[in-house]
């Protein structure tokens, strides 16, 4: 196995390009399957003889636990097994950054919807019999639901209420500006509202292990958790990946993993679990409501000389990945500008909230919602305008960010805010307009006259991968042999996560690219039988998994070129490659795949580790990220001010891509992002009531639909990264990050009203400056 | 009400006719009607209903019949919302199909019936605002009797009717009258939303008098008397025109017509709000397509 640190060069100048390789429009290969509704997802698994497990959770938000008592549960015909926090043999608790969240709440509850308990039964309803009859005594408690509070109360958990509290000290921090500009804004908690709801198959081994088939982020880092808390060594817990139907975050928490496999380690049977779709609400983590302070400072010419942020972030109950989130908002809470002072005060707060955390974006898209509402409020402030401010004081490669690091990779935030606003302006609202298409669509509660138009721009700064000096790494192997027909096939085994945003495509495309053989397998992924491939998450998989294949493809060139030299009697350094070719450069010889293969099948692996990063210091300075991307949004929306309906009728975005590896895949990242962003703006918020989950179903927690959806127009912008594979950055965040704050500052554009909360509900628009 | 055990058959009647569907369900104790399922499954899947048996409306070919005379619309109980919203009966009653057209999906508008939107009797249901507005008056048949009443004497609380437990609602009868009618709704997504608020405002020109009646603002619809009669009175008949501060007057006192509440999905006051644009804009609508 080779390993490497090193910089990946971009793409060889391929003199013939295979087909679908790297920056062709190959067509993914579970897509045909998807649309015909014939790929099978988590929720689709079956075994014969297998269980169905429910969970018990609490009605609770906060409460102590008096007793737990299962038997009238097991007393019920059909009900096979009930795990509580005594069946589980080893480490009580798991979690993504320290094990602070219990496997089963046992002597408290700290948030609505907490796991109790576990129940396998013959058939579904018995299981959700058996939770029902389950008795527990709670003693309900105050709840601490808001984060300010909780930074002063009691504490809620052992590990006390402070997640984290970072500073970020930058500059001169005396420094003030010729104009200042304040505010306070705050986001809602966002849920990534993927449509494949939790679901499992564990199946025992005969080793005393178990096997568990689930839709994940992780595999490695879920088969960690689990195996601590099995009290089983890790080689005895085997994850192997199910379709997965959408992650963006949710899925990178434990959720449903250590209670299937207690189940079936216990009942000694098959134990299936899919969660319903209000309990999928309740299953895993949210993206984190923010409360936020701002003052910018600048100059009169419009320098930006000062930000200071108090940033709050509510992370509920446990920990999970909130250490990752507040630091991402604190790092990039100035936005992409350059910004010479800096202080930034953040924190991340336990609470009796549901917990929160990754969820695409990652902290940025909180503070995205603060920095460009700053922006345009300092745009009025020096009468300038709000775009020419930004390109003003737009970052460039080799400047800053607030943590000292200096960005040495690509940085086009120019040309991402003029590529955005290159396109043209869709058609002004018209008498003529479908009615539909007015704020309030199918219902029809708007005319013509009732409309105004408002035009927004916003533009964002989000890393890509893992920061702080964690040692990310993705495993992968490929092999190439003869097939069936003597024709080459090249197979591909990684711990990838496929969670729908098309790493099977690009794995399929690199390979082609790379030894030019038109068919590319992909192994099932699992943990059985390759190292981690980190998780599906900060845009990180093209980077890290398309890096560790290609230099596993560099390293089977090699062999093959070695090959063609020892059949040629030449030396390697005389054999070239080319489209897929050996090529003797004294005798313009060549040896296709299928001689190559002739002598049996060539394999390599390789582990890819990126460029090292390390931990910000006390005053939160360090080269922390690894690089950077880039997002600019122009939005355009129609609003009806009387009754507060939007309609987003277009988003227009520069986007730094690095390199497209596959456009028709960047456009749907760009696409789909951009509903989630729009959704955030508009409609998308977990309702909660002294913590209390109020709206926990697709019939309350409202994601947009085609007629919410507005035009979208992207323009790629193509700088190549120095030290990305192919140049390619990830393309997945950027979308949903500045999406919204354009829409809220195109809405605040059509009503002039200040707006400082995401989502805009209809009724902070509708009775602004009236109390409700 | 009845259970049943879990994994154990469900018992289902598939009578052909309004008589075999109501004696298959006096037949079967804990049955329940079952039409195009949009709300009752919704309900089995939460686990609030597990009714043992269900009589199934699909094949009852008379729910389906729908007729249009000089007079009145007569809709059978088991009419989709597809079929509301075009053909005669859209043409009949535009609003019921702007309301029809509102609900849900496709396949929600496929699937679900006005007799099951009544039957719900939800504040948010949809039929509801322009079948109250326009005194609607429902046929229901029981075990050996048949009878008729208001849509209003219906629909007696949040999910609450007063329907016996075998009766059957076999069709709806709406008067037809001489002049406009609107339908609007207010939802935060652009299409498949539940309402916050939604209007229904009719003239009657023969009778000179306005009509109106709003959803998701009451736990039943709300009919605002008094902004009907004085807005009757303000109206120029004779030009079908109204002052805007008539028009105005119209929204504020149809808001307070209203008693809503506050939830998860909107505020008291938002609704409030809502009810005032909306009634004030649906009369402005309708006087302009008379005009
Ligand atoms: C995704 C979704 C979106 C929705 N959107 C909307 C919306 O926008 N607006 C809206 O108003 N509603 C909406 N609904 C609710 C639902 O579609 C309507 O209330 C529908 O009219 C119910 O009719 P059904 O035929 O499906 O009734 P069913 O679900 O079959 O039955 C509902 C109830 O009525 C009883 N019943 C049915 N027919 C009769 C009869 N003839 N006599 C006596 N009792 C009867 C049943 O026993 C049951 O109690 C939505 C539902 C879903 C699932």
């Amino acid at each position: 196995m080779s390993r490497s640190s090193a910089p990946v060069a971009t793409r060889p100048a391929a003199r013939t390009r295979p087909r679908a390789g790297i920056g062709a429009d190959a067509a993914r290969p579970d897509g045909v399957p998807k649309v015909r509704g014939e790929f099978a997802f988590s929720s689709d698994l079956w075994m014969d003889g297998m269980l169905w497990g429910r969970t018990l959770r609490s009605p609770h938000v906060s409460a102590r636990i008096v007793a737990v008592d299962p038997s009238p549960a097991l007393a019920i015909p059909g009900v096979r097994a009930v795990v509580t926090a005594a069946d589980v043999p080893g480490r009580p608790t798991y979690g993504l950054e320290e094990p602070d969240q219990p496997v089963f709440a046992s002597e408290v509850v700290r948030y609505h919807g907490e796991p109790i308990a576990a129940v396998a039964a013959d058939h579904p309803e018995t299981a959700r019999a058996g939770v029902r009859a389950i008795e527990v005594v709670y003693e309900p408690l105050e709840p601490v639901v808001d984060a300010e509070r909780a930074l002063r109360a009691p504490p809620l958990h052992p590990d006390g209420n402070l997640f984290r509290h970072l500073v970020i000290r930058h500059g001169d921090l005396d420094a003030t500006g010729d104009v200042v500009v304040e505010g306070t804004y705050e986001v809602g908690m966002q849920d990534q509202a993927f449509m494949g709801p939790e679901s499992g198959l564990a199946v025992p081994a005969d080793d005393g292990g178990v096997d568990l088939y689930v839709a994940t982020q992780w595999l490695h880092v879920d088969r960690d958790q689990i195996a601590a808390s099995l009290g089983l060594p890790a080689e005895r817990v085997r994850l192997h990946l199910a379709g997965v139907g959408g992650a963006f975050g949710g899925r990178e928490d434990v959720s449903l993993q250590i209670h299937l496999c207690l189940l079936a380690l216990g009942t000694g049977r098959p134990v299936k679990m899919v969660y319903s779709r209000d309990e999928s609400f309740f299953g895993h983590v949210h993206r984190h409501p923010a409360k936020m302070w701002f003052r910018h400072h600048a100059t009169r010419g419009g320098d930006l000389v000062k930000v200071e942020a108090r940033i709050v972030l509510d992370g509920g109950a446990y920990l999970s990945s909130s250490n990752a989130v507040i630091s991402n908002a604190a790092c990039f809470a100035p936005g992409p500008y350059k910004v010479p002072n800096a202080l930034i005060d953040a924190y991340a707060v336990r609470t009796n909230n549901p917990p929160c955390g990754a969820m695409r974006g990652f902290g940025s898209v909180q503070v995205c919602y603060g920095h460009e509402a700053q922006m345009d409020k300092l745009a009025a402030a020096l009468g300038m305008d709000p775009v020419e401010l930004r390109l003003h004081n737009a970052l460039e490669r080799f400047d800053r960010l607030v943590t000292g690091q200096v960005l040495t990779g690509t940085v086009p935030v120019r040309e991402c805010i003029r590529a955005a606003m290159a396109h043209p302006l869709p058609p002004a609202p018209s008498l003529l307009d479908p009615p539909m298409a007015r704020p309030g669509g199918a219902g029809l509660s708007a005319d013509h006259a009732d409309v105004r138009r408002g035009v927004g721009i916003a533009v964002s700064l989000k890393n890509v991968g893992y920061s702080e000096g964690f040692d990310d790494y993705a495993t992968a192997r490929v092999r190439l042999e003869a097939g069936v027909g003597g024709e080459p096939v090249a197979t591909v085994v990684a711990a990838t996560a496929e969670v729908g945003q098309g790493f099977v495509t690009i794995a399929q495309q690199i390979v082609r690219e790379e030894l030019g053989v038109a068919d590319v397998l992909l192994a099932p992924a699992g943990t059985t039988d390759i190292g981690s491939a980190g998780s599906s998450s900060a845009s990180r998989q093209t980077w890290m998994s398309g890096g560790a294949i290609q230099l596993a493809c560099v390293a089977i060139r090699r062999q093959l070129i070695a090959r063609a030299a020892a059949s040629w009697g030449c030396s390697h350094a005389s054999v070239e490659w080319d489209a897929g070719e050996a090529v003797h450069e004294g005798t313009g010889e060549r040896r296709g795949l299928a001689a190559l293969l002739a002598d049996g099948a060539v394999e390599a692996e390789h582990e890819h580790h990126h460029r090292p990063t390390v931990p910000l210091d006390a005053d939160g300075q360090g080269d922390a990220h690894l690089s950077v991307m880039v997002a600019a949004h122009r939005a355009v929306v129609d609003v009806d001010p009387g009754l507060g309906l939007v309609k987003v009728v277009q988003v227009t975005t520069g986007q730094d891509v690095g390199h497209a590896l596959n456009p028709t895949q960047v456009t749907g990242q760009i696409e789909g992002g951009i509903a989630q962003g729009v959704g955030l703006a508009v409609m998308e918020e977990i309702v909660l009531d002294e913590g209390r989950v109020k709206n926990p179903s697709f019939t309350d927690y409202l994601v947009p639909t085609t007629l919410d959806m507005p035009a979208v127009a992207a323009t790629f912008v193509e700088e190549p990264e120095p030290d990305a594979p192919y140049g390619a950055k990830g393309v997945g965040e950027p979308p949903v990050i500045s999406s919204g704050p354009a829409v809220l500052a195109a809405i605040r554009d059509a009503t002039g009203l200040a707006l400082t909360r995401a989502p805009v509900r209809p009724e902070d628009i509708a009775l602004a400056g009236q109390s409700t | 009400m009845g259970e049943v055990e879990p994994g154990a058959d469900v018992r289902v009647a598939l009578p052909r006719t309004v008589n075999g569907a109501v004696d298959a369900m006096t037949a079967t104790p804990d049955a329940q009607y079952l039409a195009g399922g949009t709300d009752f499954c919704v309900e089995v899947n939460f686990g609030l209903r597990r009714p043992p048996a269900v009589v199934c409306l699909r094949r009852v070919a008379e729910l389906r019949r729908a007729e249009v005379t000089p007079t009145e619309v007569v809709i059978g109980a088991g009419t989709t919302y597809a079929d509301m919203g075009t053909g005669s009966l859209a043409d009949a009653l535009p609003a019921l199909a702007a309301a029809a057209r509102t609900v849900g999906s496709p396949q929600i508008r496929n699937a679900g019936t006005i007799g099951g939107n009544v039957a719900t009797a939800s504040p948010a249901g949809d039929t509801l605002p322009l079948l109250t507005a326009l005194d609607a008056r429902v046929r229901v048949l029981g075990p050996g009797a048949e009878r008729e009443m208001g849509i209003d004497e219906l629909v007696t609380g949040v999910k609450r009717t007063a329907l016996e437990p075998q009766e059957l609602v076999i069709s709806i009868r709406v008067p037809r009258l001489d002049g406009p009618q609107q339908f609007l709704k207010v939802g935060t997504r652009n299409a498949m939303v539940i309402a916050i608020a939604s209007a229904a405002v009719v003239l009657d020109l023969e009778a000179r008098r306005v009509r109106a009646a709003f959803g998701s603002v009451g736990p039943v619809p709300v009919r605002p008397r008094q902004a009907e009669d004085e807005l009757s009175d303000a109206i120029d008949w004779g030009r079908l025109s109204a002052s805007e501060a008539a028009i105005e007057r119209f929204g504020e006192l149809a808001a307070q017509a209203c008693s809503p509440i506050t939830d998860h999905r909107s505020t008291a006051a938002y609704r409030r709000r809502a009810v005032e644009v909306v009634a004030a804009r649906g009369l402005r609508r309708c006087l302009r397509d008379v005009a």
